[in-house]
């Protein structure tokens, strides 16, 4: 006879409530590691997108992500020269903020050559860049579509077709312009700042600069020796694809990182004070009948079984509960939530772990409780 | 009763006595109490308020453990100077049913598994255990209730499952807490005229502590304790 099941079948509605409850609080926790695979996959995304080798960026920084990089546009064609280079691309970043039909658009502005690498891995509507100028692809999550119309700078731009799943490290969706659009909306002047400058003898200025190289290496070539040749010109700074990965996971997200990581650790031990507590007052309430149960004979094992098995039953159920919560609502969080099985049967671990540590304070109650209790009025 | 006698005693109670705390604290709630009780036989524990009844019926049940003295049950030495036996739960489960003033019938099982829960402790199968609960229940004239819930049973319903429970593993000593003080006189002479068959019919000894001036009469003999002390009894 189970008497953890016919208790919970007896109390059904308030165990329910009181795995709602929990379940809540390891959604939470669930969306917590969600948020942050979600960061780490968004600052990969970038990276990860023009499929390339080699980055090249300005001497002495770490860009163009961790730090910020200038290089003379023509670079490129040095780069694309390189023994064992297959392709090279002139890229730039830039945050920008507009408005689109009343509505703020925080948008991270990507520039890169068609043709060349740098540019978004697929299209999931319209198409892809076709003229030189005033096209843009957005992502999905602008809530743009194609067809719009969006002012950036002193031009206006044409979506003509959507990506998916591209955002910047800080969350923003991102925008492919051509690199002459973007070059200009990066670099430009305004015309009374250009004036000045003329006024003070300067020259216009150039737009010709990006914030980085990409290349592709050859099949039977070295990423690591294409490294090694770009860095012996003092100007540039050269990394390999895993070296620029690991600069935004150990810099860009790290304090992000360790931020939602303590969060999660004290969440976790909030979730398991509360499933003490809760088992704790669980066995409060039933200390006349564990007090009977000793009277009439049951052993220790029994009345541990009732509690270890009600806070398993609690822990995967609240669990269960959670992680359906989140699975239905992680698309409506404003940043990406990623839920990998691997977090989620850990997460489901450390919850039964909790849940057999948390009801040893109701074990040990219980098994303080003086079978004589029974007794008397 | 003479019959009774021939035989040895179920439960045997020597010299027993029991102190809490020492010195200028130290209270003596049984001093060298000795008393016996015999198959068939429904007697009674009858004292003022700290007179010691509850401390000897939890010494008989192996729930509080003596400082000195002896104690035997269904003829087997189980305290003399020290508990003899380490499993006192499985004693219980083996000896003694016990009957409450409340009759502390588990709330999420109803009447059947009430019963059969002893049953299940004592490792009989399901079946069997489920058997045996519906017969009791039966015996007990409270068979069409075996589905209820305890939050559904009338005090007089729920004090006879609390009966059956305790007479689940056929053990020969019954002991009981005020069984009749939540019921009105009518349902007191009915639980009081169980015990009695029950005594009877499996040869038990029934040991009841009761305040209960109306069912005094149906006592075989009623011990009278003062001061932890057992004075003169009559029957």
């Amino acid at each position: 006879m189970n008497l953890a099941y016919r208790d919970i079948r007896h109390n059904l509605g308030r165990f329910l409530l009181t795995c709602f409850g929990l379940s809540l609080l390891l959604g939470v926790v669930l969306s917590m590691i969600g948020i942050y695979r979600g960061l780490v996959e968004d600052a990969l995304t970038l990276v990860r997108t023009p499929g390339v080798d080699v980055w090249v960026v300005e001497s002495g920084t770490r860009g163009p992500f961790a730090e910020s990089s200038r290089i003379p546009g023509d670079t490129r064609e040095a780069i694309a020269r390189l023994h064992g280079v297959s392709a090279a691309g002139s890229i730039t970043y830039q945050s920008i903020e507009t408005r689109h039909e009343g509505v703020k658009l925080r948008l991270y502005v990507v520039g890169y050559e068609p043709g060349r690498p740098g540019g978004p891995d697929r299209i999931i509507a319209g198409r892809a860049l076709g003229r030189s100028h005033y096209e843009m692809l957005a992502d999905r999550r602008t809530g743009l579509k194609p067809g719009d119309r969006v002012t950036l700078g002193r031009d206006t731009f044409t979506v003509v077709g959507l990506t998916d799943g591209q955002v910047s490290s800080g969350g923003d969706p991102v925008i492919y312009l051509t690199l002459k659009d973007s070059q200009q909306l990066q670099f430009e002047l305004a015309p009374p700042a250009a004036r000045r400058e003329m006024a003070r003898g300067a020259g216009p200025g150039t737009t010709d600069t990006v914030n980085a190289i990409v290349a592709r290496v050859r099949p039977n070539a070295s990423a690591d020796t294409v490294v090694e040749t770009v860095q012996r010109w003092k100007h540039l700074a050269a990394m390999t694809q895993a070296g620029q990965e690991i600069i935004l996971t150990r810099s860009v997200v790290e304090r992000a990182r360790k931020q939602i990581g303590l969060f999660t650790a004290i969440l976790l031990v909030v979730s398991a004070v509360i499933i003490a507590l809760i088992l704790y007052t669980m066995t409060m309430d039933k200390i006349r009948e564990i007090a009977t149960l000793k009277l009439i004979g049951a052993p220790d094992r029994t009345i541990i079984g009732l509690i270890l098995q009600q806070a398993l039953a609690m822990g995967v159920i609240g669990f269960g509960f959670g992680a359906l919560l989140i699975i239905t609502i992680k698309d409506y969080f404003p940043r990406r939530v990623v839920l990998q099985p691997e977090d989620g049967l850990a997460l489901a671990a450390a919850v039964i772990v909790v849940c057999v540590i948390s009801s040893g304070l109701g074990v040990r109650l219980a098994l303080k409780v003086d079978p004589a209790t029974a007794l008397g009025g | 009763m003479s019959t009774a006698k021939q035989q040895a005693p179920l439960v045997s109670v020597g010299d027993v006595s029991k102190h809490f705390g020492e010195g200028s604290t130290r209270v003596d709630a049984l001093r060298e109490v000795s008393l016996e009780v015999y198959p068939g036989e429904v007697v009674a524990l009858l004292g003022p308020s700290g007179s010691g009844k509850t401390t000897l019926l939890n010494v008989i049940g192996c729930i509080t453990e003596p400082s000195s003295g002896r104690v035997s049950l269904d003829t087997e030495l189980v305290y003399d100077g020290r508990w003899l036996r380490d499993d006192l739960r499985k004693l219980r489960l083996e000896k003694i049913g016990f009957i409450f003033q409340f009759h502390n019938l588990l709330p999420f099982l109803n009447s059947k598994d009430n019963v059969a829960v002893v049953l299940s402790l004592a490792e009989f199968d399901a079946d069997a255990a489920s058997r045996r609960a519906v017969e009791l229940l039966d015996y007990l004239e409270v068979g069409h209730r075996k589905d209820a819930m305890p939050a559904k049973l009338s005090g007089g319903e729920a004090q006879r499952v609390a009966i059956a429970r305790a007479l689940a593993n056929k053990p020969r000593i019954i002991l009981a807490d005020e069984p009749t003080a939540a019921l009105d006189s009518q349902r007191a002479g009915i639980v009081m005229d169980l015990l009695r068959k029950v005594a009877e019919e499996q040869q038990a000894a029934v040991l009841a502590v009761t305040h209960d001036e109306k069912i005094f009469n149906r006592f075989d003999h009623i011990f009278h304790l003062r001061d932890g002390r057992l004075e003169a009894g009559h029957g």
